[in-house]
């Protein structure tokens, strides 16, 4: 029998894939059963109408169209594109039911063993439960990487009752998108890992605080908790979904309790740690949505069969979300102590520009970006760290030699700057201090001083901030200027940018001697700044150009260049 | 304070209920139902509750990037400005938005067709640089597309 399974998660969505879906309901054929699935990690493809031939992947359809669903119904069974090649290179645990099981069908999730898992654990002491996550090695997946087992361990040993559990799933890093995609994909399965979190530490109370900027998976996690509770898998556990309102602050585990608690979302003094007093002063445990989701494979397969996976200090599989100038971004489960070179180069397939990798950026706005020179690292939490760096959430963003690390720091500062809850005044003016210099730089107003100046700002704020969106904050900045401090020299000295981003530092000529007067960069300009007759050689006002680039990009001759530095 | 925010304010806490626990899921339903969060109706809530005050409101409220004291467009352009999505050229899309529509970031066009907003990141990185207009996400958007996105919402050039 084949099944055709179609990914309808957002990425999917947007490339197409419901109305793809939508025909093929239109078209019903004997020979196949139509599936819907969420997002398989293979983004840089959707829409993707897998086929599967008894349970078993045959081949895919690429980038399908609605209006080609009648040729690829024709072509059947055979199919124009091959699994792909990432299959085997991938070691996936947490990630196993993405894109192969219907997210709004427990019994899929099911028939995959789902909810084993939980029947087993309460058949378990909660001791022996949090004994089998410590054994495991597993650590947090939001970025601290704190031991889980242990964090459980200290919920457990508080006999103040009620308890409560959280699933934090205010995925706000820029560039991380692996628990959208997990809940989205498989939400039984992080419902399951909450719900074995609570049996563990005695909770009655579990919620999931999830971002509003994720209405598929609140849709998705809506329908599933529904199914549980009729289901009555929900025991003596109340479960709830929280929507977040818009803060990146919030993803924090104090400032995300006080906004479940009706407040601004303003990081609190630690100690007490949620274990102590937590959510209304109750003790609480807050994991991550990959940590959760990772607990049902653990209990099912052991704590010995997760932890053979990695590195001693970092066990298991992680998930990254491949994202910027890679060549197929995506998702990817490895196994932690992979290199971040092969990661890469192999599961993403270089750079989409074809230009040399210049950096990777790690971590979100607390991590840093990592050189070229040490793409060698090893993803794991220490290895990652000693670069100046940090695991993170996963989020991987690769940046080639056209992006200007100027202006990434300046891009990271200015998130945080908006982002900064504004209680510690040192992160709330801080921030807006080193994003004020590092615009001065990029406009070429630069001074020397200003990289001390930088380096002094950082220390001040990481010292005097509360919580990690302060003491990280500097983090683009000081990775930035460890690796790519002779940029920051060409900005101030030479009024540089090599990369040609910074507006300010470059000029757009029309070399006249190959110009063919074709006129469409007039005609494109969007400040009409381009002069000439057709079949003449054009000439750009520079007093009137915005440094837009739209005619580098349109013309077709290759008569428009661009040029940087007080020599050029 | 016109009778008819104080029926609502009434009918809101009966709904919720008079905890400040509630303040976000009040203020949510209010952005969802009004298109914005009116002062009024806050304070007449304040005057009814318990547990909720009026400065407390107003801080929850101005906190969270999703409410907005002012109605907002019919549709709400939110272009996302995430790393994957900034690396790809996110600004120009933004700068292509604001062109067209010859509005600023969080205003809306006088005909109250538009809002135009910035976004920290969609978790559609994928498709960058994306944009979501009313809740559904388009990817690999450039400056071309911006109009033809534009005039599938009723919008004349």
């Amino acid at each position: 029998m084949i099944t055709l399974a179609v990914g309808l998660g957002t990425c999917g969505i947007a490339a197409g894939a419901q109305e793809v879906y939508d025909e093929l309901l239109r078209q019903p054929d004997p020979r196949y059963i139509l599936r819907k699935t969420s997002c398989n990690g293979h983004c840089y493809n959707e829409p993707i109408v897998e086929v599967f031939q008894n349970e078993e992947l045959i081949g895919a359809f690429y980038q399908v169209k609605a209006s080609s669903v009648k040729s690829l119904l024709e072509t059947l069974p055979s199919v124009w594109g091959q699994p792909s090649s990432r299959q085997g290179q991938e070691q996936r645990l947490v990630l196993e039911n993405c894109g192969l099981i219907d997210p709004e069908n427990m019994n899929d999730y099911i028939s995959r063993g789902g909810y084993v898992a939980l029947e087993t654990v309460r058949s378990l002491l909660p001791m022996e439960v949090v004994s089998m996550i410590k054994a495991s090695g597993l650590r947090g997946r939001g970025g601290a990487g704190f031991p889980t087992g242990l964090k459980w361990q200290f919920a457990l040993n508080n006999p103040s009752q009620p308890k409560v559990v959280i699933a934090n799933a205010d995925e706000g890093d820029p560039g991380a998108f692996m628990d959208r995609a997990v809940l989205e994909g498989d939400p039984h399965r992080v419902i399951e890992g909450l719900l074995i979190a609570a049996h563990a530490t005695g909770a009655n109370s579990a919620y999931i605080y999830i971002r509003a900027e994720y209405p598929l998976a609140i849709k998705r996690l809506r329908h599933a908790i529904a199914d549980v509770t009729a289901e009555g898998k929900l025991g003596t556990v109340l479960l709830e979904i929280k929507e977040g309102a818009g803060a990146f602050v919030c993803g924090e585990e104090t400032a995300l309790m006080a906004s479940m608690e009706g407040e601004r979302g303003m990081p609190r003094f630690k100690p007490p740690f949620p274990a102590e007093s937590g959510l209304w002063g109750q003790p609480t445990t807050i994991n991550n949505v990959e940590t959760l989701a990772a607990i049902p494979w653990i209990i099912r397969h052991g704590a010995e069969a997760f932890s053979k996976w990695g590195t001693e200090k970092s066990r298991g599989t992680k998930v990254f979300s491949l994202a910027g100038k890679v060549k197929y971004p995506g998702l990817v489960e490895v196994e932690m102590g992979t290199s971040l070179r092969s990661m890469i180069e192999q599961l993403g397939g270089g750079t989409s520009s074809g230009l040399p990798i210049k950096a990777v950026q790690m971590g979100g706005p607390s991590g840093g970006c990592v050189p070229e020179s040490l793409l060698d690292t090893a993803l794991t939490y220490e290895d990652l760290q000693a670069t100046g760096a940090i695991m993170g959430s996963g989020g991987v963003i690769v940046m080639d030699e056209a992006t200007c690390m100027i202006d990434i720091a300046k891009y990271f500062l200015n998130f945080i700057q908006n982002e900064s809850c504004g209680k510690c005044t040192f992160c709330r003016i801080g921030t807006k201090r080193m994003f004020e210099i590092l615009s001065r730089i990029a406009e070429g107003k630069g001074e020397l001083a200003d990289i001390d100046e930088l380096i002094d700002l950082s220390s001040q704020i990481s010292k005097a901030s509360l919580c990690q969106l302060g003491k990280t904050a500097a983090n683009p900045v000081l990775t930035t200027l460890q690796y790519f401090k002779d940029e920051y020299l060409e900005h101030i000295v030479e009024k540089k940018c090599r990369a040609h981003v910074c507006r300010s530092l470059i000029r757009y000529h029309i070399n006249s001697d190959v110009c063919t007067g074709c006129t469409l960069c007039a005609k494109r300009c969007p400040v009409s700044c381009i002069k000439g007759v057709t079949k003449g050689p054009h000439r750009i006002d520079a007093s009137h150009c915005t440094k837009c680039g739209t005619c580098l990009s349109v013309c077709r001759f290759g008569a428009v260049t661009v040029s940087t530095g007080v020599h050029s | 304070m016109t009778p008819q925010w104080n029926d609502l304010a009434s009918e809101l806490l009966q709904r919720f209920g008079d905890e400040t626990r509630y303040a976000i899921p009040i203020l949510q339903a209010i952005q969802t139902e009004q298109g914005y969060i009116p002062i009024p109706l806050l304070e007449a809530i304040a005057s009814k509750a318990q547990h909720l005050q009026a400065n407390q409101l107003y801080g929850v409220a101005t906190f969270y990037s999703q409410f907005t004291f002012t109605p907002k467009g019919k549709h709400t352009i939110k272009v996302c400005m995430g790393t994957a999505c900034f690396v790809k050229g996110a600004q120009q899309i933004v700068d292509a938005f604001k062109s067209a529509l010859s509005i600023e970031i969080g205003e809306t066009t006088p005909d109250k067709l538009f809002t135009l907003q910035t976004v920290a990141c969609l978790g559609c990185c994928s498709l960058a640089p994306a944009v979501m207009i009313d809740g559904h996400v388009h990817g690999q958007v450039t400056q071309e597309s911006v109009a033809a996105l534009l005039k599938a919402k009723g919008f004349n050039l």
